[in-house]
């Protein structure tokens, strides 16, 4: 469907704007129903109704909490820095939908369904993760107040922690399968799911992808009961929104990335391939987006002396010896 | 895509713009860094020029050493400076600020400037340089984890394990000496327990725990 808009009449940035505007709507609808879901499922495990007011089941919700956001006021506190106070929600928001930019969601005879078919995909998440820590940390200095500052000092440690720890965990999978783009990757495992040989690798991501995302029981960033809201305790109306969309947009990629890495992205398990790939890919990234919404409701917030230490020795060593012996096996055993 | 484009003629000039836009955006942004008062400032405006950077190496088709232009730099050194930055001034209020030395330092950065650049033409013209044959590589394009095509991480792993070995070991040295020296500077006392140890508590049979006394009746 993406690919067939490819014609060759057709310029070329107006292809790439369409697919970009396509996909960013699809992913920004799936943000505001991913919070609806996080909400319900929530509710279920704590035995509660959750919301059930506006809309059928609460269908609503969604456009009930953008509207209210939009309505309220936008507040600068006197002692920020109303530059980069400004500035850095739109680092987060952008980071986080460029990631977009280069998933593949799908592929067909007519080509790969993705708004760009990027050599080195992965590589270039890597990349725009590495910039998105730069939102939360000059969002926190920039509000000119304490809890703030904390937060976003916090998130500054945590995420370059847990970044190593995450990358080390990915490039077995890049090992086995001898290339960076997102396709390649998914050929690789026509057969396996890299879930199997890279058990080891998996566990680390979804561990990091949480810390990564600052997402309970990692949400040291913004921890309610310590720092009010951590790095966006200062920021209300459109602009915290922008934040908030950046975080659920930040945890569908993770969820997106493990899919494509270690859950086969769009192949069929067991040869179904009635049910057409997109349906696989949907499925199994709502899959991983169900298990952190699990994590939060059952996990309490870790200390955050222990959180540094689980990442710099456990998570990280693990990771390294899981890519020396894969890189081992793949070197010695052919 | 920019390697071919300066190879043939109309796609050449597109090539050639695109270049002269980033280095007129990366020279713009390193003087942003220098000039400004407030460090946080000083620290949007090198990333802005790392990402500039960093295109400049994606325009030669170097995806790999772009990603790690942004990874390494971007992402882990000037994060460090935002950290120290955050660290030390609690709070937007800008640093007490000392006396101006632009004026003064002036003078010699733009004779370092200019012996650098002097010293780029020079290579550019009559060293080596302008010797070396530039043969435009062959190798086809692909995904830089592929082996075989250019720019690749195998061949850039290669290259770092035995060619540039010597130096890649030592710069490693340099940087474990800089790690052991910020530890010694830094590190103090470890800091007193002011808690019992835990492992008497979980060592303890049941038996020997203190008598329940049902209390009343």
């Amino acid at each position: 469907m993406l690919a067939a808009l490819s014609l060759d009449v057709v310029p070329l940035w107006v292809v790439v704007l369409a697919k970009s505007g396509f996909v960013l709507f699809v992913v920004v609808t799936t943000f505001a129903y991913a919070m609806l879901f996080e909400r319900k499922i929530m509710a279920w495990m704590q035995l509660r109704p959750g919301p059930n007011r506006v809309g059928p089941w609460g269908l609503m919700q969604p456009a009930a909490d953008a509207a209210k956001m939009m309505f309220k006021e936008d507040l600068t506190p006197s002692t920020a820095d109303p530059f980069i106070y400004r500035f850095a929600p739109w680092i987060s928001l952008a980071t986080a939908m460029g990631v977009f930019a280069v998933i593949p969601f799908s592929e067909t005879s007519g080509g790969l369904w993705s708004i760009g078919n990027v050599n080195s995909g992965i590589l270039f998440v890597f990349a725009l993760t590495s910039i998105g820590v730069y939102g939360i940390s000059l969002a926190g200095w920039s509000s000119g107040s304490k809890y703030p500052l904390l937060g976003s000092v916090r998130s500054t440690a945590q995420m370059i922690s847990y970044e190593l720890a995450m990358t080390m965990s990915v490039i077995g999978v890049l090992i086995l399968a001898g290339t960076t783009s997102f396709a390649g990757i998914v050929h690789a495992q026509a057969k396996w799911w890299f879930v199997l040989p890279q058990f080891v690798g998996f566990i680390v991501y979804i561990i990091t992808a949480v810390a990564e995302t600052n997402r309970a029981p990692f949400d040291l960033v913004e921890a309610e009961t310590e720092l009010v809201g951590g790095f966006h305790t200062e920021y209300s109306g459109l602009r915290f929104g922008l934040f908030f969309i950046a975080e659920y947009l930040n945890m569908i990629a993770v969820a997106c990335v493990a899919t494509l890495l270690f859950f086969g992205g769009w192949n069929p398990p067991f040869g179904l391939t009635v049910i057409p790939g997109i349906v696989w890919f949907l499925l199994k990234d709502g899959f991983f987006i169900f298990i952190y919404i699990w994590l939060r409701t059952t996990l309490p917030r870790l200390r955050y002396d222990r959180l540094m230490a689980f990442g710099w020795k456990v998570l990280l060593p693990v990771a390294t010896l899981n890519l020396m012996v894969t890189a081992a096996i793949v070197a010695f055993g052919g | 895509m920019a390697r071919h484009d300066l190879e043939n003629g109309a796609e050449g000039a597109r090539g050639l713009i695109l270049f002269w836009l980033l280095a007129l955006l990366l020279i713009v942004t390193a003087v942003f860094t220098v000039t400004q008062k407030s460090p946080v400032y000083s620290v949007v405006g090198l990333l802005a020029n790392f990402v500039v950077l960093a295109t400049l190496f994606l325009t030669l088709d170097a995806e790999f050493v772009f990603v790690i232009q942004i990874v390494v730099y971007g992402g882990a050194v000037l994060v460090l400076f935002v950290f120290v930055i955050a660290l030390l001034s609690s709070g937007v209020g800008p640093f007490a600020e000392g006396p101006n030395r632009m004026p003064r330092a002036l003078v010699p950065a733009a004779f370092i400037v200019l012996v650098a650049f002097a010293a780029l033409v020079y290579g550019l013209v009559r060293g080596p340089l302008a010797t070396a044959a530039v043969h435009p590589s062959s190798a086809p394009l692909g995904a830089a984890g592929d082996a075989g095509v250019f720019g690749s991480i195998a061949d850039f792993g290669a290259a770092l394990f035995t060619t540039h070995l010597l130096p890649f070991e030592v710069t490693s040295l340099i940087l474990m000496v800089a790690v052991v020296g910020v530890v010694m500077l830094a590190g103090d006392a470890p800091p007193e327990r002011t808690h019992g140890s835990h492992s008497p508590q979980v060592r303890r049979k049941p038996r020997e725990r203190e008598p329940i006394v049902k209390a009343g009746r």
